[in-house]
């Protein structure tokens, strides 16, 4: 916390210090899951449209095979991530909560289970637009949580370009240790990701942020370092919420970037260290997007582990594959326990973005007495973009969401660091969401109602 | 599957917390305050403990009495003794009992519970109760003894329990504050008498190192706000050391200033209840400026010898509009 204390490393301001609780499963080594019974695929695990099912009921399909196909640019592939009988094309639990459908396949007890189509590509004489097809049609998606197409955010617009490249490997969500084992196992992979993004974007620097929890990574990677690769590691102060791109951009390069617009309009692309890598392995052996790391733990699991999931395998599986759940679980997480979405049934599959499962039991887990607004600024100094949720919680708690405007509720990004702070324990983030959304939908009316 | 499905809990993100709850907060408040009432009972004798004690009967009643009648429980939260050892610690010692007791029904009466309870205030409470004794009573709220010797620690003035608006038959021996001896003789006490509290005035008003040693600790713990006491003590210093060297025999040094009267535990204590102090830490700075200006206009040219009272106050009615000018830039719109 202490400036002295971080030699080197490099911040934005303001943001929080929560505990990281990583020491669960730091040390534990990737371990593949083995391939369930069935898996289940829904055609909503990106944002943007739906991928439209390729494949029927009955229908056979291979391991990396393409099964649904995007309709729109602002959407993903997805493939088969086992071999099998398509049995079902149904409406399934999903992660949101919500019905989603999905395409469930039956696995094929006698299939090797081997990669459909595995060859290596060579992609030195691609032109940018022929790479980002590959990534395209590999159905990547950021895999840091928000899962946006990532041929989406590496096609630069016209009129604007990218200088600089990011690797995101904050990770600075507690308990999550993916992307540490990523960057310490899948390091080569990191790099020809690096190489293949750089020539994509025609940019002229890579930066691999790294929070300093995690200096073995960093030593690694500048170990490993190729010399011809323009690339950096720029450790990191441990801080939430630095994984943020506006956070880490700002960490990096010492740049802000203007409100309400993207790194690109300031000529940088920040891509997660997950994605990085995977887009690396692609080009190695051909392998879409129908695996990822996923950290499984906290004080509910018995055996915590950061695991290889093909993606669609269902959480009830991965459970009884880490040992079960202690009795007094309580909340089931997808994500960190910062910006992480409870789940309520243990069918919901694994999905591109799911980074973690993390188990909370009641000694994490209790209500806790809500007091009215101190102004004690804790919220006022942890917010990473500047805004005064103090003043924000008591105009959303009397419902004047239009005053809110004037306080810039918009630019929040919903990371939570004033809620977490609050002594009074006001559900301040959770009050502005529903603001949001409100007034996100009453300027559409407005909007619409202009046209008309 | 075999795993029975857990009663699952649905809330939406965080799910982690800091542990520090406001609770939490104003009873360290309430710990770091004792070393200043030990202080004051060190100096004053039996009576500090008794005039605190009535304070904060006084102002934990009307809260005990809303807890009686509903489900709303005040007490837990700590504020009403805050309240109650803060207007002590501005009292004379030798006030009667039951206008000290009064005095804290009066600050959360009117400072506190009228307003909406805890987080609503406008006012710093303890000051509203000052005020109102200061306007009843006050003869009783400027008679000072000089300060008690350890012999006489158990000795009670005849005044303390004086029954309710009678006269009480003892008068206390009188001495004057360091600031009225300077107002109106024009004698300067020296300042390692203030800073060890051998001198005469309210409670809290002596010992000066204790209070500074309990706010560091506060401050540390981020429960106090460094930023309003800093900038009161340097508006306060920097003001006074001009008039100072502007003529020297009119006004006094810059350090008497510092540590004299009620300047310290007032920049401390209650100029930093985070409730009646602006909501940005730019606004804060400003208040602080205020306050410490005010403080020496009052001293030096006002007809009262001390005024923090009343500049905590002014700034306190002055907070909301400091909030308007200060909202903190947002991110992404430098330049602009």
């Amino acid at each position: 916390m202490l400036p002295f204390l971080n030699q080197g490393a490099q911040s934005f301001r303001h943001g929080i210090h929560p505990e990281d609780y990583k020491a669960m499963t730091r040390d534990m080594p990737l371990e593949r899951m083995p391939f369930m019974e069935e898996v289940v695929l829904p055609l909503r695990q990106h944002l943007g449209a739906p991928s439209v099912a390729l494949v029927k009921p009955g229908e056979k399909v291979f391991r990396g095979q393409l099964i649904g196909e995007a309709p729109a640019f602002v959407s993903a592939n997805l493939h088969a991530s086992v071999t099998g009988t398509v049995k079902r094309v149904e409406p399934h639990h999903h992660a949101s909560g919500k019905l989603e459908e999905a395409i469930v396949i039956e696995r094929d007890p006698y299939s090797p289970q081997s990669l459909y189509g595995e060859q290596k590509i060579d992609w030195e004489d691609f032109s940018p637009q022929e790479l980002i097809d590959h990534i395209q049609y590999a159905g990547f998606v950021g895999l840091g949580g928000a899962a946006f197409p990532t041929h989406v955010k590496m096609t630069v617009p016209e009129g604007k370009k990218a200088r600089f490249f990011i690797v995101n490997a904050a990770e600075c969500e507690p308990y999550l240790n993916s992307d540490f084992r990523i960057l310490l196992e899948w390091t080569e992979a990191i790099f020809l990701g690096i190489r293949i993004s750089l020539k994509i974007l025609g940019a002229e620097r890579a930066y691999i942020g790294v929070e300093t929890n995690k200096q073995e990574a960093i030593d690694r990677l500048r170990e490993m370092m190729p010399s011809d690769l323009p690339c950096e590691v720029v450790p990191l102060v441990t801080k939430y919420p630095q994984g943020a791109e506006k956070m880490l951009t700002d960490a990096v390069l010492d740049k802000e970037i203007p409100s309400g617009k993207l790194p690109i309009d300031i000529e940088v692309l920040v891509n997660n260290v997950g994605t990085v890598a995977g887009i690396g392995q692609y080009f190695s052996y051909r392998q879409p997007l129908i695996e990822r790391v996923v950290t499984v733990t906290g004080p509910g699991i018995k055996r915590p582990a950061n695991l290889i999931v093909p993606i669609g395998t269902r959480l009830s599986d991965v459970i009884e594959f880490c040992g079960g759940l202690h009795e007094n679980t309580r909340q089931i997480l997808f994500g960190g326990p910062m910006m992480g979405s409870a789940q309520r049934f243990l069918d919901v599959p694994i999905m591109k973005g799911t980074s973690g499962l993390l188990f909370l039991t009641d000694q994490e887990v209790f209500p806790r007495e809500e007091y009215a607004c101190i102004k004690c600024l804790r919220c006022v100094d942890a917010c990473p973009v500047y805004l005064n949720p103090s003043r924000l919680g008591l105009l959303a708690k009397e419902r004047k969401y239009e005053d809110m405007m004037e306080f810039h509720i918009l630019d929040c990004m919903e990371c939570g660091s004033c809620s977490y702070v609050c002594p009074s324990n006001i559900p301040l983030v959770q009050r502005f969401r529903v603001a949001k959304g409100l007034l996100r939908e009453k300027m559409a009316r407005e909007k619409a109602k202009q046209k008309a | 599957m075999s795993a029975q499905t857990p009663k699952l809990l649905l809330t939406t993100s965080p799910f982690l917390k800091q542990q520090e709850d406001t609770a939490w907060i104003m009873w360290q408040v309430n710990y770091a305050l004792m070393p200043v009432v030990l202080a004051a009972v060190f100096f004053f004798g039996l009576p500090a403990l008794l005039v605190t004690a009535a304070c904060v009967a006084g102002a934990a009643l009307p809260e005990w009495l809303i807890q009686r009648t509903s489900d709303k429980k005040l007490l837990k939260d700590g504020t009403a003794v805050i309240t109650g050892v803060l207007l002590a610690l501005t009292l004379p010692p030798t006030i009667p009992l039951w206008m000290a007791f009064t005095g804290g029904f009066i600050a959360i009466t009117l400072g506190k519970l009228l307003f909406g309870g805890i987080g609503y205030s406008l006012f710093n409470p303890a000051l509203v109760g000052r005020a109102f004794l200061q306007a009843a009573f006050p003869v009783a709220m400027t008679t000072w003894t000089p300060n008690g010797t350890l012999s006489d620690f158990f000795s009670v003035s005849g005044s303390s329990f004086a029954w309710p608006f009678m006269k009480p038959s003892v008068d206390a021996i009188s001495e004057a504050t360091p600031l009225a001896q300077m107002k109106f003789s024009g004698q300067e006490t020296g300042v390692m008498d203030l800073l060890l509290g051998s001198t005469s005035g309210s409670l809290g008003e002596t010992g000066a190192l204790v209070i500074l040693l309990c706010g560091v600790y506060l401050a540390s713990r981020q429960v106090l706000n460094w930023r309003i006491p800093v900038s009161i003590f340097l508006t306060v210093f920097a003001f006074a050391g001009i008039l100072h060297l502007v003529d020297p025999s009119a006004h006094a040094s810059p350090f008497f200033h510092l540590f004299s009267g009620g300047l310290i535990i007032g920049a401390v204590f209650m100029a930093t209840d985070p409730v009646t102090s602006p909501n940005s830490q730019r606004g804060c700075w400003i208040f602080g400026f205020g306050i410490g200006a005010l403080v020496v206009i009052i001293r030096a040219f006002g007809g009262l010898p001390e005024g923090v009272m009343y500049a905590i106050l002014l700034m306190n009615a002055a907070s909301p509009l400091i909030n308007r000018i200060t909202q903190p830039r947002i991110y992404g719109t430098r330049g602009q």
